[in-house]
């Protein structure tokens, strides 16, 4: 019953010269949770923005190889297109500072000019806010700004803009790493129950994480995909001498 | 020791006392011009001031109805010109700050600045006047339109500049365009900087004199038409001012105060504006 | 029932998730095109600046030509303009522009830098602070005809009883008007820039000299200033520009005589005085393309005065 969403073939991105992600294959299967570890410069933040081309997004940037979403090539579409079926949530919170709770959820639609009738708009920032267990704590704020919520409020509130889009895969950036204890585990629940309906990808540099909320778990190291297995075959018994470095805490 | 010490204390209060003196001197001409214009001008300012047009010498009454319509339509057109172009340009010398012709364009926005608007006015008589045979509203428009350019280019692009990458990043991540992400997040979240640019270059040149010399030219009637020349405030001022007759330098100075009030009016709001409607980020 | 209920349901949404989806790639399709205007619009706003700063420099240097041909260098250096004769000499203009300018630059300075020491160091912050900057800003922002309007009225009688009390003749009129005028209108300019240039210098290296005793005054002037002295000399120097080129106030104090300025106290023309009281009479060839050519002197001599002041001040910042 486990089929591929997303196939990478010989994928390789560059800073200019640089030579950042190396030769990546890797293939993963819908409705889990993936992550991607590996020490700070290992090209594990510029493979996962890779994947929605927003890699490409900085001076002097540039990809090769091939990116499989559902067998279509990503790297032939036209950006635009890509991230309306792949969502990105950020490692800050970044809602819109000029809009409210409503009007951030449904961001993507109304900023892209798509009219939708209000019935309709209801819907979707309720569905959107529920998946996200934040519905309960907002409902009746939702004209406020954004930006008066908490940091994990507000890190909710940017997944619920993505979830809004109805992507088939969303990318997670470290998204947890500018918020407090209590607001990370909320968000780490939220992954499980998200899985049902979409595939995600969490960049992490904290393997705890890794361990307790990604089915697999993608080991990068100097730019290459070194291990990619089973999170509790990965974390119990590594084939790679350099996973087994990194998670006994070896070098970091 | 002792007494050095104590020279070298005095020595300190007098330096500060006096540097207190000096920036306190440099309050006093603004009041004294508030007072002499607020003084000079009250008495002329009725409403029959500010709907007839100037009478002829000798005649008692007159106002600056012409003067204060020709400014409104020349100001309104150079700003219909000048906000548009002036956004664009900020938005690209911000959006393509590695391109040569962006860096062309930055240093042309600066020599544009510093042209003294003297020299504008003998552009705007060079390309506007000369060609199309005459003094019209529109050559000055055009001229003033110009002049607000470099103030509302670079406002945009230091407002711009202090928008953090991560929002840009969000908009693009739900698959909006260039354009959109501009024109419907990163403008919107400008807005503040950018129009009270917008206002600080009107402010400017509302009082502009010299460019208006040979382009709008001045006309003693009310005219609408733009191809005509028109009557702005600062060429009333300055024509009726260097005038011999004292009914018309009253009149001068009622305009006067009807100029600076705006002027001034318009730089307190824009700082009013700015503080007020700041996007919290 | 309740099972066909929520199939129905199941079978509703999905219908709408199509038809969203069929709207997000009818929009994506003219988002491309869009985006490729859009960014065509940029470049050519680009371009347009780029050309109207060189149409500016062309149309100047073209209608000079003239001039240039028949007059030549002599231009800067013969001291008489006699439109009748069409002898053009912008000596006498040169001289009043230079005289006003410095003059004026010499009196602001005082004032100008105790502003920036005020609100740089003294009171960065707070209500006082406030209303000094915004006393300033509008000083700035007075319209240069009503300087001049006022300075005509106001200033004139008083320099005209100063003049009588020290011998000298009593025009009013004249250089030492023009340059009490731009000195006022030119002092917010050098105060604001030195302001953040003060404010700049880095408090570690103040209280550095307050730790080994230093009164208020010692590290001002032994600290501060030397430390931000460029940055000061590029808000004086910026200040000089607008001195340059300013019109309307100094043709209404200056007294529009086209002779050579004996002393500060004569009456005389700046370069942009007289384009602005003759170039709408000036009728022709050869004279209008003097006083274009004057126009264009005036255009190279602020160019390459905020050219300086800007890369001092882009120097500085870097350093600091």
């Amino acid at each position: 019953m486990e089929s591929t969403i997303i196939k990478t073939i010989n994928y390789n991105s560059y800073f200019g010269e640089n030579h950042v992600v190396k030769n990546v294959n890797i293939e993963i299967p819908r409705n889990h949770v993936i992550a991607v570890m590996g020490p700070s410069g290992c090209g594990k933040t510029t493979f996962l923005r890779g994947i929605n081309r927003m890699h490409e997004m900085t001076a002097g940037a540039h990809a090769s190889g091939q990116i499989l979403l559902n067998g279509e090539d990503v790297m032939e579409l036209h950006p635009i297109v890509v991230r309306l079926k792949i969502g990105m949530v950020f490692q800050r919170p970044n809602p819109f500072p000029n809009l409210s709770i409503y009007d951030n959820v449904i961001a993507g639609y109304k900023l892209n000019g798509i009219k939708l009738p209000k019935d309709e708009r209801d819907r979707i920032v309720e569905e959107s806010l529920t998946k996200v267990a934040l519905w309960k704590e907002v409902k009746d704020s939702l004209t406020k700004k954004g930006t008066f919520l908490s940091g994990g409020q507000q890190q909710r509130l940017c997944i619920a803009r993505a979830v809004a889009m109805q992507p088939e895969v969303l990318l997670f950036d470290e998204p947890t790493s500018a918020l407090d204890p209590i607001s990370t585990a909320t968000v780490e629940e939220l992954f499980i129950d998200l899985k049902k309906n979409y595939t995600l990808i969490i960049v992490t540099h904290n393997m705890q994480q890794a361990a307790r909320v990604s089915d697999r778990t993608a080991f990068f190291y100097m730019g290459e995909l070194v291990e990619y297995d089973e999170t509790k075959q990965m974390f119990t018994g590594p084939k790679d001498e350099r996973t087994q470095n990194y998670i006994t805490g070896r070098f970091s | 020791m002792e007494t050095k010490l104590n020279y070298r204390i005095a020595k300190s209060k007098g330096m500060n006392w006096l540097i207190i003196l000096l920036s306190a001197l440099c309050v006093l001409p603004l009041v004294f011009i508030l007072i002499y214009i607020i003084k000079a001008g009250i008495g002329a300012i009725n409403w029959n001031f500010l709907v007839s047009i100037p009478k002829p010498v000798g005649e008692a009454g007159g106002g600056i109805a012409n003067a204060l319509i020709g400014t409104a339509i020349i100001i309104l057109c150079a700003t219909v010109i000048s906000v548009p172009v002036g956004i664009i340009c900020g938005i690209y010398l911000n959006e393509y700050k590695k391109s040569k012709i962006a860096y062309w364009a930055s240093i042309c926005v600066d020599v544009l600045q510093g042209i003294p608007s003297i020299v504008m006015g003998i552009i705007g008589y060079l390309w506007l006047v000369l060609p199309f045979g005459g003094h019209s509203a529109i050559s000055g428009s055009v001229v003033l339109a110009i002049m607000m350019l470099p103030i509302i280019i670079r406002s945009t692009e230091e407002t711009l500049k202090l928008l953090p990458d991560s929002l840009k990043e969000a908009a693009y991540a739900l698959g909006m365009p260039f354009q959109r992400v501009i024109l419907k997040v990163i403008i919107p979240c400008g807005f503040s900087g950018i129009i009270s640019g917008v206002m600080l270059s009107v402010a400017r040149v509302a009082g502009e004199t010299a460019p208006l010399l040979f382009t709008a030219f001045g006309n003693p009637y009310v005219e609408m038409r733009l191809t005509q020349p028109m009557q702005t405030l600062p060429l009333l001022i300055f024509n009726y001012a260097t005038s011999p007759y004292t009914d018309w330098q009253n009149l001068a100075w009622g305009a006067a105060l009807v100029l600076l009030i705006f002027v001034l009016a318009l730089n307190l709001l824009t700082k009013l504006i700015t503080r007020r409607w700041k996007v919290q980020l | 029932m309740e099972q066909t209920m929520s199939a129905n349901g199941f079978v509703n949404l999905q219908e709408t998730t199509i038809a969203r989806k069929t709207k997000q790639v009818n929009r994506s399709n003219n988002h491309i095109k869009g985006e490729k205007i859009f960014k065509g619009l940029l470049n050519f706003a680009g371009l347009l600046l780029i050309l109207v700063v060189c149409g500016i420099l062309i149309t100047l240097v073209w209608q000079s030509l003239p001039a240039l041909r028949s007059l030549g260098l002599r231009f800067f250096w013969t001291d008489t303009w006699n439109p009748v004769t069409n002898v053009f000499g912008a000596l006498p203009f040169l001289l009043g522009t230079l005289i006003t300018s410095f003059l004026a630059l010499i009196i602001s300075i005082p004032f100008s830098i105790a502003v920036a020491i005020l609100l740089g160091e003294y009171f960065p912050k707070g209500g006082f602070s406030n209303f000094m900057r915004s006393t300033i800003d509008l000083i700035a922002a007075v319209p240069s005809v009503i300087f001049g309007f006022w300075g005509f009225f106001v200033l004139v009688p008083l320099v005209r009883i100063f003049e009588i009390k020290i011998g000298v003749s009593p025009n009013g009129l004249g250089l030492f008007s023009s340059a009490l005028v731009l000195a006022i209108m030119i002092i917010p300019y050098a105060a604001s820039l030195g302001t953040t240039m003060i404010k700049m210098v880095p408090s570690a290296l103040k209280e550095g000299a307050y730790a080994l005793g230093a009164t208020r005054w010692e590290v001002l002037r032994s600290v501060i200033l030397p430390y931000s002295k460029s940055g000061l000399f590029a808000g004086i120097l910026l200040s000089l520009g607008r001195a340059i080129g300013e019109t309307m106030a100094v043709t209404m104090v200056i007294g529009n005589s086209n002779d050579l300025p004996k002393s500060i106290f004569s009456t005389g023309n700046t370069m942009a005085s007289v384009i602005a009281n003759e170039f709408g009479a000036a009728t022709d060839h050869v004279y209008i393309s003097a006083l274009v050519e004057m126009g264009l002197f005036l255009f190279l001599v602020t160019f390459v005065i905020n050219w300086i002041g800007k890369a001092v001040i882009k120097r500085f910042s870097k350093n600091g």
